[in-house]
């Protein structure tokens, strides 16, 4: 895949689905502490979430960095919309802004 | 590798009347914890300071940092913050 391509299979990922995250490993075996946090928030949510496995493709694993201007995985992303890392979501998570979030998508 | 002396002087140098706290939990010199107050955080949202951070420590983030547990605080949420904890 060229440069230009990655940027869109990306956006293709962010825009086609409500929540998705980007993360290493998959739900069930989350490969990081990081991603694994992630999952949990998201699980302990309720709420019905993609993932993409970064370690499954370099491409996409550096492409992702570029796309949100983020240097770190997992990333979050919430209708189309760049939601922040594991440290953001927790943060959102404890001050219930990411129930919010998440309602707002679903609705 | 970095030492957390060095990521402190980084983010203290970039970021306006800041103060920040990097400990080396995993005693690696590459998987940090931060804790930093800047005034820069005023107003802008999560995800906007924690990009200042990371623009501050620049390509050191990709190469000698391979995780970095951030939180970000304006001068009166780590007042508030020391005072619930």
């Amino acid at each position: 895949m060229s440069e230009r391509n990655v940027q869109d299979f990306i956006n293709d990922l962010v825009k086609g689905n409500k929540v998705v995250l980007f993360m290493k490993g998959n739900k069930f075996f989350p490969a990081c502490g990081f991603s694994a946090r992630a999952v949990q928030i998201l699980s302990h949510m309720g709420t019905e979430f993609e993932t993409f496995d970064v370690l499954s493709d370099g491409e996409v694993r550096q492409g992702i960095k570029e796309y949100a201007s983020w240097p770190t995985i997992p990333q979050l992303y919430i209708n189309g919309e760049f939601v922040g890392g594991s440290d953001i979501m927790m943060e959102m998570f404890e001050n219930g802004e990411l129930k919010t979030v998440l309602a707002e998508s679903a609705s | 590798m970095m030492e957390p002396e060095a990521i402190v002087e980084l983010i203290e140098t970039a970021l306006p009347d800041c103060r920040a706290t990097v400990v080396d939990d995993a005693g690696d010199k590459a998987h940090f914890r931060a804790e930093v107050v800047s005034s820069a955080f005023e107003g802008i949202s999560l995800v906007k300071q924690h990009q200042l951070v990371y623009k501050a420590l620049g390509n050191h983030m990709v190469s000698d940092i391979h995780a970095l547990a951030l939180k970000t605080y304006t001068p009166s949420g780590w007042a508030s913050a020391r005072e619930t904890t």
